[in-house]
């Protein structure tokens, strides 16, 4: 599903340049639940962030989905976003003027979809993530783990590939953490490929595959067993 | 533009952004609303200086009629030319739409008048009504020589103040008979005259009473016009000179005079006044329009600048947007879109009001230098398109780059 080699990445402040990504090499299959850790600035987010076309890289290659991604114009990967992928954002990023069920709609509006069947498909994901009665209330008058249901019902909505999570968590105490979770585990379980960068360990137990970075570059990519988040909820 | 979906992503947008909405619109409504007003007022100007000033405007002509200097068609020079009612009455008709005021006139020099034991020699003129107009007069009491007068050949008499003051010494004049060259009229009116004390001691009667009782047959001394208003002053001198060519050829040829004759047929045109109320009326003119292009600056700095800050505070949605598969043209479209509707609804509001305002309170100002203040209504609706388009500008390259930042530079914003 994925596959990226020899990735570079480094960032340009002022006079220096900091190089945040020396070679990465990684590939990730269809249906897999994968954790990237690693420290604070250690490279994650920016490796999340090219991995869903946010961000380009300097050098190396990458294919999504058999799809060379390289030198795409901002037109061919918007709709390569919009077909592709899914966004989870640890600040939630929801549109704070639409309403619960909007914010999820919004993305099938990017596809074209007629306004009927937006909000009903909209309407599904809602109570999907076991929000169907808050479809019409405010971001703001959502708590952080309401907000970020639906921010996973907004990033499921376009039926994208793959989900990509940057701290999913980050935000949220240790309970609603785990609730999160158990809903990103069940919809791996229907197949969904997703990628969760965190650097909580019991977090990234609960995925099946880990991905250390340090200065750089992958130091260590284990299997895991599994911990259902199921059972602390 | 017709795109049902975005339509309704923009009403969406709007209701949910009341504040927003509400700013932009109050700039874009009260610019309007003062520029209309402002125009209004200048017209107002325009109008009552116009009202005030307009005699000065006066572009009067003057025919009169000499020696010829030269010799024609076998006749020599020193011939005599006068002037007759048909040669009026062809100048009238033949000019009829470019003519505002016209007199002809028949002069007897040092026409004796007498009341009672008074008596002084004054100049009898025989006019026609709008020579009250040519020469300005105002009345004192009574009326001046009206049409009935001079068709039914009557005795009637307008004098001047300064014939009123030597012969009537303060007494009531009009109605009270004088006697002109042993003639009975009697008194209608006493007027003034702007030009002073000489000019006031005229006596005015009937063209056609002066013709028959003085032996004038069809004689006329000389012709008077005022022509139309012109736009400009330029178009008011074009006017003239065009009309009195016209005349003097027309006049040469119907007497057979040389046509480089130039003392046999004269014709005078005082355009000085004119062209210092075309100068008032130009200053009011460009200062307005000066005024309303500052306003209109004004306005769309005032967009752009709204439009500015609408698209920096929306960085971060346009970033989500992006994230979620919009594309950069969409962007541009969705601020666009936004920004021509509230632009154009605030602009007629804005627009309906102050015309509904003008409309209403328009007719009550009635000072001096201010005369039915109103405004053209292509010029405002044309401020409006101006204003809407500039909204358009200016909110499209903010809205542009915006649209091509990474959205990863979008979503870092604060
Ligand atoms: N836009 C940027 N400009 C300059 N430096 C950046 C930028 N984004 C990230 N960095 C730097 O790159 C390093 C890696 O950042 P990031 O990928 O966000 O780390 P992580 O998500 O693992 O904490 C950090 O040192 C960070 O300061
Ligand atoms: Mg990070």
């Amino acid at each position: 599903m994925i596959e990226i080699k020899d990735l570079h990445k480094s960032y340009k402040t002022g006079g220096s340049s900091l190089h945040v990504l020396k070679g990465i090499n990684f590939s990730v299959a269809e249906g897999e639940l994968v954790s990237i850790m690693g420290s604070s600035g250690s490279g994650k987010s920016t490796l999340l962030n090219i991995l869903g076309m946010l961000d380009e890289a300097d050098e190396g290659t990458y294919t999504l989905d058999g799809v060379p991604i390289k030198n795409l114009n901002e037109t061919v990967a918007a709709r390569y976003r919009n077909k592709f992928l899914g966004f989870i954002f640890q600040s939630f990023n929801l549109i704070s003027y639409k309403s619960a069920l909007d914010n999820v709609a919004l993305p099938l509006y990017y596809q074209g979809v007629k306004r009927k069947e937006r909000m009903e498909s909209a309407m599904n994901y809602l109570e999907k993530v076991g929000l169907k009665d808050w479809s019409s209330h405010l971001p703001n008058e959502l708590s952080g783990g309401q907000k970020q249901r639906v921010a996973i019902a907004r990033a499921l909505a376009s039926d994208p590939k793959v989900l990509l999570a940057d701290e999913p968590t980050g935000a949220l105490d240790s309970k609603t953490s785990y609730e999160v979770m158990d809903l990103i585990q069940e919809i791996n379980e229907e197949g969904r490929t997703i990628l969760i960068v965190t650097h909580e360990h019991d977090i990234a137990q609960m995925t099946k595959r880990i991905v250390n970075l340090k200065d750089g570059v992958i130091i260590d990519d284990t299997l895991v067993d599994q911990v259902k988040a199921q059972q602390y909820v | 533009m017709f795109d049902l979906e975005r339509w309704e992503e923009i009403f969406e947008t709007i209701s949910k952004n009341k504040l927003r909405t509400f700013l932009t619109s109050l700039s874009v409504a009260s610019g309007i609303f003062i520029l209309v007003i402002l125009l209004g007022i200048g017209e107002g100007m325009r109008n009552g200086i116009s009202r005030e000033f307009e005699q000065d405007a006066a572009n009067i002509l003057y025919v009169w009629t000499g020696s010829t200097s030269v010799g024609y068609k076998g006749m020599n020079p020193g011939r005599r030319i006068q002037m007759k009612n048909a040669d009026y009455d062809f100048a009238v008709q033949k000019h009829q739409d470019e003519l505002e005021y016209k007199s002809s006139m028949f002069r007897i020099w040092n026409g004796v008048v007498n009341y009672n034991k008074e008596s002084g020699s004054y100049r009898v003129e025989g006019v026609l009504p709008d020579y009250q107009f040519l020469e300005n007069s105002g009345m004192m009491s009574g009326r001046f020589i009206n049409h009935n007068d001079h068709s039914g050949y009557e005795k009637v008499a307008v004098i001047g103040k300064r014939v009123n003051d030597d012969l009537f010494k303060g007494k009531q004049a009009v109605g009270e008979y004088i006697e002109i060259s042993g003639i009975n009229f009697k008194v209608i009116g006493v007027f003034t005259d702007p030009g002073g004390e000489r000019e006031e001691t005229r006596v005015y009667v009937p063209l056609s009473t002066a013709q028959r009782v003085f032996n004038g047959s069809n004689n006329i001394n000389n012709m008077a016009f005022t022509l139309e208003k012109e736009e400009s002053f330029e178009a008011a001198l074009a006017a003239s000179t065009r009309f009195s060519e016209q005349l003097q050829q027309f006049l040469k040829e119907q007497h057979t005079i040389a046509p480089e004759d130039t003392r046999a047929v004269v014709v005078n045109n005082s355009l000085e006044n004119a062209k210092r109320f075309y100068d008032l009326m130009d200053m009011i003119k460009f200062f307005f329009w000066g005024v309303g292009i500052c306003t209109i600056i004004a306005g769309i700095v005032g967009v752009s600048n709204i439009m500015l800050i609408i698209v920096k505070e929306r960085t971060r949605e346009i970033g989500v947007r992006k994230a979620l598969g919009a594309r950069p043209w969409s962007i541009v479209m969705m601020v666009l879109h936004e920004s021509i509707f509230v632009t154009a609804i605030a602009g007629f509001v804005g627009l309906i009001g102050s015309l509904a305002l003008l409309e209403l309170v328009g007719p009550m100002i009635e000072t001096q230098y201010i005369a039915n203040p109103s405004v053209n209504f292509n010029v405002a609706l044309s401020t409006v398109f101006i204003l809407i388009i500039a909204g358009a500008v200016a909110g499209f390259f903010p809205a542009w780059r915006a649209a091509r930042i990474k959205p990863i530079v979008a979503l870092r914003d604060e």
